[in-house]
């Protein structure tokens, strides 16, 4: 009976293996396809698809960058370094004022900045292209930065208050009898306390705002102010016959994310849970 | 009078958050309600009042009913695999001893999430062609040639094509977020339960599942409304075709504005997209609440 069980339970786990590594091949499979394409002539990827590459030149990643990407690239390292640094500033005074200061309406001010998470981007679309028109802003690089601080405010506002929330007060509130006025306490107690969180919203804005395509496919036409994701469908359109350049854009867009998720999994994953459950 | 102007000083700390939020998300969200009872013309600059028109073309527009049922079925998809699909795979993964080997499903899994829906989207849009596309090579290489077929270009195929690019895409992020709602239970109890002869299957469904029930409702909540916020990956991989068949309320509402420049029309379509999301952000807010008062 107990040997029976037990060659059930080796079966139910073969499934199991089989099951798991299966799937992550479905996963990695076209990823890996995507970075070898890029090594790959046309004539090899319309040969055979599944052959590796014979020359393992970087022709077409030089002809990609040399195409654009590296304006794109430089682009998006802009826009996602100057609203990282924009939307985790005004988050974390704006979850301070609401958890350290007494300030008048506290609950609505609370909800209204916070409410502002229910609201999808497709929904204001048409007026926000009609307000960059008036504002001369349009196709500019101020329209992306000012859209992801003001969209992303209210996720990271979130994450941080939770935070705040937790923390103890004593410690600022002994800085405050000693002297030190409320934007010192901001920045020499409790913004150092809040690291941890800093550094997910950090990583998840980063993510967030290299990887978005509404907004800046909406708001940025020309280049010179495109990011990759859009870049990547202007090469595509551009350049349509000669895919593996295509596929050493797309290589070269993915790499950085992909390497900043496996050096920040565990503070992604800690923003990630946060913001959904907390 | 210096408590006045301290509290008012106190302000200035939640000012330009105020301000980025009102102004940007807050403010237009009014000017659309309004401007959905335009006729817009972008070219000629005429606008004229018409009431309530936009939204009586809107329930005429077969295209308008097919993109909500795009979205619905969207929705239906990602229900079945990044919830009930993803919690089953989190519960395989958290069941394995070594720690190495689950760290490095969960990341393995996700890594499809990190990358944007564009180079998904790009990525797919290949794997579904039809000469250099590796899908039909497979089919025909394991004697399924009948099989292989223009994915993105027939109308039968097209949106379920997309619909699983996104699944691929997502399932690893929700998997990722069940891991955790698992690694939350106390071990105590899964131990209890396995001194008492319980099988992992039963200790799934009795123990597993009643705990993490509220990161399954919320998960479902969050699927749906990212459901009915899709554009990225229809853009990139069909534009919405052949003949409007992929079409979802996001793209359908970009085509009418910025395409066929019918501002009134896209505003019309923004508010239903509104009403839905709203609806469902406050069926997570209700649901987020309900759980705090039970704890």
């Amino acid at each position: 009976m107990v040997s029976r069980l037990s060659f059930l339970g080796v079966i139910v786990r073969v499934f199991m293996w089989a099951f798991l590594l299966g799937l992550a091949v479905v996963v990695l499979y076209p990823l890996l396809w995507m970075l070898l394409n890029g090594f790959k002539t046309n004539a090899e990827l319309f040969g055979n698809p599944f052959a590796l590459p014979v020359d393992w030149s970087f022709d077409n990643y030089r002809k990609a960058w040399n195409r654009g990407v590296s304006d794109y690239l430089t682009t998006s390292v802009l826009v996602t370094v100057t609203s990282t640094v924009a939307t985790v500033f005004v988050s974390a005074w704006a979850a301070y004022g609401l958890t350290r200061v007494r300030i008048p309406m506290n609950r609505t001010v609370t909800a209204l900045i916070l409410g502002g998470l229910m609201l999808a981007p497709t929904v204001a679309l048409v007026p926000l292209v009609k307000m960059f028109q008036s504002m001369g802003l349009y196709n500019s690089f101020w329209a992306l930065l000012i859209l992801y601080t003001a969209f992303r405010v209210p996720f990271t506002t979130f994450l941080l208050r939770a935070y705040m929330i937790d923390l103890p007060r004593e410690v600022d509130e002994a800085a405050e009898m000693d002297g030190a006025g409320r934007w010192t306490a901001f920045w020499r107690i409790t913004l150092p306390m809040c690291k941890p969180i800093i550094t997910s919203t950090v990583l998840l804005h980063i993510l967030f705002t290299w990887n978005e395509y509404l907004f800046a496919m909406v708001f940025t036409s020309g280049s010179g102010v495109q990011t990759l994701p859009v870049g990547l469908t202007s090469l595509m359109s551009k350049h349509g016959t000669e895919f593996p350049v295509v596929f050493a854009g797309m290589a070269i867009a993915a790499v950085p994310v992909v390497l900043l998720f496996f050096l920040g999994q565990r503070y992604i994953v800690r923003g990630l849970a946060d913001g959904i459950g907390k | 009078m210096r408590a006045i102007v301290r509290r008012t000083l106190g302000f200035a700390w939640v000012v330009p958050a105020l301000v980025l939020v009102g102004v940007f998300v807050y403010l237009p969200l009014a000017q659309n309600l309004w401007f959905s009872t335009l006729e817009w013309d972008i070219y000629s600059g005429s606008r004229e009042y018409i009431g309530l028109d936009n939204y009586g073309r809107l329930l005429q527009d077969p295209v308008f009913w097919s993109s909500f049922g795009n979205n619905l079925l969207y929705a239906a998809v990602s229900i079945a695999v990044q919830v009930f699909g993803a919690l089953v795979l989190a519960a395989l993964i958290e069941s394995i001893r070594s720690e190495r080997w689950r760290r490095g499903l969960r990341a393995v899994y996700f890594l499809p999430s990190a990358i944007s829906l564009t180079v998904a989207g790009l990525l797919f849009y290949f794997v579904y062609e039809p000469s250099l596309g590796p899908l039909n090579h497979l089919l025909r290489s394991v004697g399924l040639g009948e099989l292989a077929q223009a994915w993105l270009g027939q109308e039968s195929t097209a949106m379920n094509a997309i619909i699983a690019m996104s699944q691929w895409q997502g399932f690893g992020y929700s998997t990722l977020l069940f891991a955790v709602a698992i690694q939350r239970i106390p071990a105590e109890i899964h131990g209890a339960a396995a001194i008492d002869g319980v099988g992992p299957i039963r200790r799934f469904f009795h123990v597993t599942l009643p705990l993490v029930r509220e990161m399954t409702g919320l998960m479902a909540i969050v699927t749906v409304s990212g459901s009915f916020q899709v554009f990225n990956e229809v853009m990139v991989m069909t534009g919405g075709g052949p003949n409007n068949s992929t079409q979802v309320l996001g793209t359908w509402l970009y085509r009418s504005g910025f395409v066929r420049n019918d501002f009134g029309y896209a505003a019309a379509i923004a508010t239903v997209l509104f009403v839905i999301t709203l609806g469902i952000a406050l069926l997570q807010l209700w649901f987020t609440h309900r759980r705090r008062v039970e704890w």
